[in-house]
């Protein structure tokens, strides 16, 4: 082995400049390659803000409105959902697939006062599973459980952006559980502080859905239902379950079996099943026009492969004629290339993940505005490891492929020929 | 017999067609010294290519110690070369980027013999042929005679039992072209090493111990 790294460093330098021009071919292909899947992946991140805490098997279903005339209602007429729509998600009806039922009631234009402090705020009644489908963390206390439910407790959460304005701009959430405030003149606990997306419009302040319904009288009603669920894995299989579904709740409110717009579900795993494939050929394409790139630089090294081939074609038939083998000769050809390829593309791959680094650090921080929401560009534009590894098998593919026409052709020359050329 | 040709013929088919030896005959024992004579276009170079496996010929038959070489897969050739035969060529044929103990050591490592016993071995021969202290130096460095002696090391390295030499004094004055023949009929007596030269030298021929005589792609006296 180090008999053939000698031989290898012998020919690249008597050709230094040669060598370095081909190299630079394969190193801007490979990092063409780790920026373009780095920033791909950057875009996908910033999309799919991390959803690696959130649970994907959710439906959520939310009230329509008939598009067809059905005893003796006219089309048009909306349609909310209601305590019994919870009773009969959780039922028997569909006990096969469905695991936990939770509903969601948010009201606004309440007043929470805490000391000399007094702010306008949304109140979300919630179950428990709430943090696991939303995704958020819990930066101090707890969120809603079961036992708040049951007993209908008179607690809070808020987001951090609320607590900070408690506290004078600290952060030491913890200081806050356990205190009182006032919301419509009744007090309530604080058990717990949540990250808050307020630029998103998320700052509502989470009760038990149970105390939200008996204190604030809001009767039957609730704005959303959702449901986890199992056993359905294909696309179909989902989208069978969400017909039969909705003709169950459309029976419900006497709309027609067959009206899909009684209710709207939103199936965050198909959902997420497309963005998974979405992504899949996002980086199928980005690979693509990678290897393309890539192939100029494969091309090169080929191409001083075969000139080094023919001016080292004396130098071979010596060597033939002391005795050595044909796959000697291949094995000097085939590894000088693929060693040229290998060390080009790593640097190539390193200054990648080093641009990478520097698009993580300038572009990465930067957001911009669409449609009064602000969204980051790229979140965290970076390639794993999985990508090196499956580069690094790229590189030596290439270098194979780029060495093995002319070591075939330096093969293929019969020694008395090759010792007859200078 | 350990060289044995029977009715060999060759034909280069370059444009048009040249028949470079028509029937050649040869019988050479274990331990000879031997000369192969001939003007250029004889075809005495034609016949010790391809007594050393470096070239095919069309028909007839060539044995080594009674084992047919003919049409072998050049990977069986390359392993005769590495083995069996050694080559000193006129223009000595070093690698020039290798030194010259590493152009002796070459054959050995074809035979994966291990690094440092390669170098000791070639270390050893160098010395032997009289190049003590300049092992490390390149082929540019050395004069004719010392660059055809590596090549004698280089060839005698892996103990072949045959050492084809195409025109070995060809490039060198006549004070080292004797030194050289010396060698040669030294190594030959001291190792048995079946010894054949080709040259249009008179007076190399006449240091060997046969001569023969090529003439038109056949063997005359």
């Amino acid at each position: 082995m180090r008999d053939l790294f000698v031989e290898i460093w012998e020919s690249v330098k008597r050709n230094k400049l040669r060598t370095s021009l081909t190299g630079f071919a394969v190193a801007w292909g490979i990092f063409m390659i780790i920026v373009l899947l780095g920033a791909g992946n950057g875009l996908m991140n910033a999309f799919l803000r991390d959803s690696e805490d959130v649970i994907t098997n959710v439906m959520t279903v939310y009230g329509g409105e008939t598009s067809k005339p059905y005893a003796g209602y006219k089309e048009g007429r909306y349609i909310s959902l209601m305590k019994r729509d919870m009773d009969l998600t959780a039922g028997p009806l569909f006990k096969d697939h469905i695991d936990n039922v939770l509903a969601r009631l948010t009201r606004s234009g309440f007043n929470m006062v805490y000391g000399q402090k007094s702010f306008s705020v949304n109140l979300t009644g919630c179950y428990p599973l709430q943090q696991q489908q939303a995704g958020f963390k819990i930066l101090a206390g707890r969120f809603i459980n079961q036992k708040d439910i049951d007993e209908m407790r008179k607690v809070v959460v808020i987001t951090d952006d609320q607590a900070r304005n408690y506290l004078k701009g600290g952060t030491n959430y913890k200081t806050l559980i356990g205190r009182r405030v006032n919301i419509n003149d009744f007090s309530y606990v604080i058990v717990g502080v949540r990250e808050g997306f307020e630029n998103e419009g998320d700052s509502a302040v989470y009760l038990p859905f149970t105390t939200m319904v008996t204190q604030f009288n809001t009767g039957e009603w609730l704005d959303v239902l959702s449901f986890t669920f199992h056993g359905l894995e294909t696309e179909e299989e989902n989208k069978a379950f969400e017909k039969y579904y909705k003709s169950v709740i459309a029976g419900a409110h006497q709309a027609a079996p067959d009206d899909e717009s009684v209710v709207w579900i939103s199936n965050r795993f198909t959902q997420n099943m497309q963005v998974n494939k979405a992504t899949g050929m996002l980086n199928t394409a980005l690979w693509i026009v990678g290897l393309f790139t890539l192939l100029s630089g494969i091309v090169g090294v080929s191409n001083i492969m075969l000139i080094t081939v023919k001016e080292r074609t004396h130098e071979f038939g010596i060597r033939k004629a002391i005795g050595a083998r044909p796959m000697e000769i291949t094995k000097l050809i085939v590894s000088e290339s693929i060693v040229i390829t290998a060390v080009f593309g790593y640097i190539g791959m390193f200054m990648g993940m080093v641009a990478c680094e520097i698009l993580d650090k300038t572009v990465g921080s930067a957001s911009v505005d669409i449609m009064g929401m602000s969204m980051k560009v790229l979140s965290n534009p970076t390639v794993g490891l999985d990508v090196a590894i499956e580069a690094t098998l790229v590189l030596v593919i290439a270098g194979t492929i780029a060495g093995f026409f002319p070591a075939h052709k330096a093969t293929k020359i019969r020694p008395i020929e090759a010792l007859r050329a200078e | 017999m350990q060289i044995e040709l029977r009715g060999v013929n060759k034909t280069y088919n370059n444009g048009q067609p040249l028949h470079v030896l028509k029937g050649i005959d040869l019988d050479i024992e274990q331990g000879e010294f031997v000369s192969i004579m001939g003007a250029s276009g004889s075809g005495k170079s034609t016949l010790l290519n391809i007594l050393g496996i470096l070239d095919t010929y069309d028909s007839g038959e060539y044995h080594i110690d009674g084992v047919l070489i003919k049409d072998l897969p050049e990977r069986k050739a390359a392993d005769y070369r590495n083995k069996t035969i050694g080559f000193i060529f006129q223009s000595f044929n070093l690698i020039n980027f290798k030194t010259a103990v590493e152009n002796v050591e070459l054959p050995l490592f074809y035979q994966k013999v291990n690094r440092r016993k390669r170098h000791e071995k070639a270390m050893a021969y160098l010395e032997r042929l009289g190049l003590k202290g300049w092992e490390q130096h390149y082929p540019n460095e050395m004069s004719g005679g010392q660059k055809q002696r590596v090549a004698i090391a280089r060839a005698l390295i892996t103990k072949p039992r045959i050492i084809l030499a195409d025109e070995p004094t060809g490039a060198l004055d006549s004070k080292t072209s004797a030194e050289v023949m010396q060698l040669l009929k030294q190594l030959n007596r001291e190792e048995k090493v079946t010894m054949i030269i080709v040259t249009h030298d008179q007076n190399v021929a006449a240091q060997t111990d046969r001569t023969i005589y090529i003439k038109d792609g056949v063997i005359g006296q």
